[in-house]
């Protein structure tokens, strides 16, 4: 087996469930599907159950949630029988996970320089300086055009697509092998969104990652990523490349990408989609 | 009633498509209802407050003897038997009929404080909050103004002026507790008013009055409903404190405080004279922080499932 | 003709922050224009001080020939109407649709309230079943129906319409343009719309204006972007990131 298309991650029927007072909530109902050192996009709307399939294997999920599976391994790990501490060890090391929103995700008191210096030294023996300078080169590598005055800032001080720059950099200090990127570049500006993307995906392709890509954005992530999931009501209605979205064959997925206005296709008024409840069985 | 008229009819308050504005209001009460209700101690504070409305209503018929005549001949100062079981006061009044009347005394000034104090508090804070600038600035500082005096103090300033007695007594609770609650309305109007919903309201051409009378005062009302349940122990303390320095309520009216000021001089040795009123303003005020925490968890109108 | 909304070189401040720097902007009855930009373009920002929700510091508004003081009067408000972008943010959160849409009736004295919130609600594809719904009780979509609805029950001719698909997913996305677009043909409403999506605003709209930093960049007709007849880079930029990620290897 060659290094592209061994497997990093391998899910088989992931179940996440949430019990309420009013009865048990099934947000993910058996999705199965396995990671190479690929890009791969799990597209859905809200409430399909592809934040909370991120999140599951992110390990993640919300306390009361129950979460079942045939199998979870990351990298022949079963991520569902190793203890929270092995578990949190991994987190961060080698599984990264970047989120919508970076304002939420960074910590408002401490600069950006100094989070990715003590994300590298919680996972790493490296000295203060050494640290450093890593931190530096990974805020260059991520486009950013002036590391050191960066470094020094906090947050708030920055835009929208410098904090998810940050937010990248101090998810790959640490060298990952596997990340999480869910809805990464739905709260930045169309053209910031897409130097994001770049970014990362030189980032992919350069250490050889495994990418899962959440999004909402069907196009985005087709244009993105090398193969599409597509989920509704918490299942998988359809897998495939993403240079065959054209031909897919699910009502669901043609659905999403007929409904779009898209520049220079007249119609009026656009077609909707027609759920079908079959599609949630 | 049959086990299917209760899920039927649990059905319809819980309905996601209520058929009239009263099924949705009452829907809306149930939904808070039940998590009041899983909430164990919040219902023991429910249950006391009802026993007090209860005992007061009642007192007449529940207490044992009058509340202000005594056997001053052959009942001064007895403990607590069979016949009086709280014993009995300097004066040979049964002290448990004096409670029981007492109560009435409680609830009055409670309630009256309630329904000056809210409402004062209620207008000044939305108005300043939503007005913002000088009104905002005048109205705050008023209100800092009177914040500054420790309450005590200054109701007795005030029963001073006005002459001891209970009603001066509420009246001057009412003026000193109002602040508190002015700033928490002011502090739920600043998170509301530059919302999208009161800017569509905005939009509808509604004037400020009736934005804050008819949209914004009742987002604060649950807060404020919150806070002042959790103020009743206070009142109910000041209240006897003021009794208690002879300037609220004025012998021989049976309120707790006075009952405590009057019995301290046996303190020592017939320790139920001022213990057992001492007793019911404890049970009381624990009854109403009970409630309030339940409160605070059955009407917080940022809970997610309501 | 007089146009529906004529801004002239309007200017907002902020605390010291211009806003908007002096635009103009011209718009026809029954068209639907459309403003276009990233986020501190000002286009959001424009659309509001219409409305009267942002500091006008210079310039003037007029709508259907008539300018536009400080204070909006009630007229004003039964010829314009908004429609915001968080349908989640838009309702109270403490009153049914009943009372939402019976609001804007009673400030304005209308007498047959019954039968307008029957016909809005009707109008915006609810039926008598959402009536007395909470908005904790209703989709993404359907609280953007029910703004829609309190829009439309003063019958404005004017519709300012901020982003108002995107917060919502792309199939009901869809159902809402398509709403509004139906709602605009039978009322021969005029829509000034803002997004940051060019697919909807030429989806949406005859003309547009592109806009960066609280300026004007460039006006358009949608037909200009379809056959991309742009004079701006910026413009060239934004149309270029709206066909999505192309990989430079």
């Amino acid at each position: 087996m060659n290094r592209e298309t061994k497997t990093l991650l391998d899910v088989d029927d992931l179940r996440v469930t949430f019990p309420t007072r009013t009865g048990v909530i099934e947000a993910v109902r058996g999705v199965s599907f396995s990671l190479g050192r690929e890009r791969l996009g799990i597209v859905g709307e809200s409430g399909s159950g592809k934040s909370q399939t991120g999140r599951a294997i992110m390990g993640v999920t919300p306390s009361q949630a129950r979460i079942s599976a045939n199998k979870l391994a990351f990298d022949g790990i079963d991520l569902l029988r190793i203890s929270p501490r092995e578990r949190r060890a991994l987190r961060g090391n080698r599984i990264a996970m970047i989120l919508q929103d970076p304002k939420y995700s960074l910590d408002p008191v401490m600069s950006i320089g100094r989070q990715i210096v003590e994300t590298l030294r919680t996972h790493e023996r490296v000295s203060k300086a050494e640290a450093r300078e890593r931190a530096l080169a990974m805020l260059e590598a991520v486009q950013i055009r002036d590391p050191k005055r960066v470094f020094d800032l906090h947050p708030h001080e920055v835009s929208g697509g410098m904090g998810q720059r940050a937010m990248i950099a101090m998810m790959l200090i640490a060298g990952p092998e596997m990340m999480i990127a869910d809805e990464p570049t739905s709260a930045l500006d169309v053209t910031v969104q897409l130097d994001v993307l770049g970014i990362l995906d030189k980032l992919v392709s350069d250490r050889g990652m495994g990418l899962i890509f959440i999004s909402h954005d069907l196009r985005l992530v087709s244009s993105f990523c090398d193969r599409v999931i597509v989920m509704y009501a918490g299942k998988v209605v359809e897998q495939l490349k993403a240079s065959e979205l054209g031909n897919a064959q699910h009502p669901y997925t043609r659905g999403l990408l007929n409904c779009m206005p898209k520049i220079g296709a007249d119609r009026h008024p656009l077609p909707v989609l027609d759920r079908k409840p079959e599609w949630a069985a | 009633m049959s086990a299917e008229v209760v899920q039927s009819r649990r059905d319809w308050l819980l309905s996601e498509r209520p058929a009239s504005r009263m099924q949705a209001r009452l829907g809306r009460a149930y939904v808070a209802w039940r998590r009041f209700s899983a909430n164990r101690l919040a219902f023991v504070g429910l249950l006391i407050i009802i026993a007090l409305l209860v005992i007061a209503a009642l007192a007449g018929a529940l207490a044992p003897y009058s509340p202000t005549f005594g056997d001053l001949k052959n009942s001064r100062l007895l403990a607590p038997s069979a016949e009086h079981w709280f014993g009995t006061d300097d004066l040979g009044r049964d002290i448990l009929s004096r409670i029981l009347y007492g109560s009435r005394w409680t609830l009055y000034v409670v309630i009256l404080v309630a329904i000056i104090a809210a409402p004062i508090g209620l207008l000044v804070g939305t108005i300043a909050g939503y007005a913002g600038g000088w009104t905002d600035a005048i109205l705050m500082r008023i209100t800092d103004i009177v914040l500054a005096f420790p309450k005590l103090i200054l109701a007795l300033a005030f029963v001073a002026a006005l002459g001891p007695g209970i009603e001066n007594a509420v009246l001057a609770i009412a003026i000193t507790s109002w602040p508190p609650y002015a700033r928490i309305a002011r502090a739920e109007t600043l998170t509301v008013r530059n919302s999208d919903y009161i800017k569509a309201v905005q939009l509808m051409g509604a004037s400020p009055f009736r934005i804050v009378l008819r949209h914004i005062m009742p987002l604060c009302i649950s807060s404020l409903i919150v806070r002042v349940t959790l103020d009743m122990a206070g009142i109910i303390l000041t209240a006897a404190g003021l009794g208690f320095l002879g300037l609220g309520a004025q012998p021989p009216l049976p309120e707790w405080g006075t009952m405590i000021a009057s019995g301290r001089r046996f303190v020592l040795d017939q320790w139920w004279v001022a213990g057992a009123p001492g007793f019911a303003i404890l049970i009381v005020s624990l009854g109403f922080n009970l409630l309030g925490d339940g409160l605070r968890d059955a009407l917080d109108p940022r809970s997610g499932d309501q | 003709m007089t146009s529906a909304i004529a801004v002239d070189r309007l200017e907002v401040i902020f605390d010291r922050f211009r806003a908007l720097k002096g635009v103009s902007l011209d718009v026809q009855p029954g068209e639907s224009f459309g403003l276009v930009g990233e986020s501190g373009s000002g286009k959001s920002t424009l659309l509001r001080a219409i409305a009267g929700l942002a500091p006008v510091a210079s310039g003037s508004i007029a709508v259907n020939g008539k300018t536009l003081g400080t204070r909006r009067d009630k007229a004003f408000y039964r010829e314009v109407q908004m429609v915001f972008q968080d349908p989640y943010g838009s309702l109270h959160p403490r009153q049914t649709v009943d009372r939402l849409l019976q609001e804007p009736l009673a400030i304005h004295g209308f007498a047959d309230g019954e039968k307008r919130i029957q016909q809005a609600l009707d109008e915006v594809g609810l039926g008598n079943g959402f009536r007395f719904r909470y908005s904790h009780q209703l989709s993404g979509g359907q609280r953007q129906r029910v703004a829609i609805a309190r829009a439309l029950i003063l019958e404005p001719s004017i519709l300012l319409l901020d982003e108002p698909t995107s917060a919502l997913d792309a199939s009901v996305q869809a159902e809402v343009l398509n709403l509004l677009e139906e709602v605009r043909r039978r009322r021969k409403l005029t829509f000034l719309m803002v997004s940051h999506d060019l697919a909807i605003i030429t989806h949406m709209c005859e003309r547009l204006m592109v806009m960066q930093s609280g300026e004007a960049v460039e006006n358009l007709a949608a037909s200009d972007l379809v056959e991309r007849r742009v004079t701006k880079d910026y413009t060239r930029n934004l149309l270029r990131a709206s066909d999505g990620f192309v990989r430079t290897a």
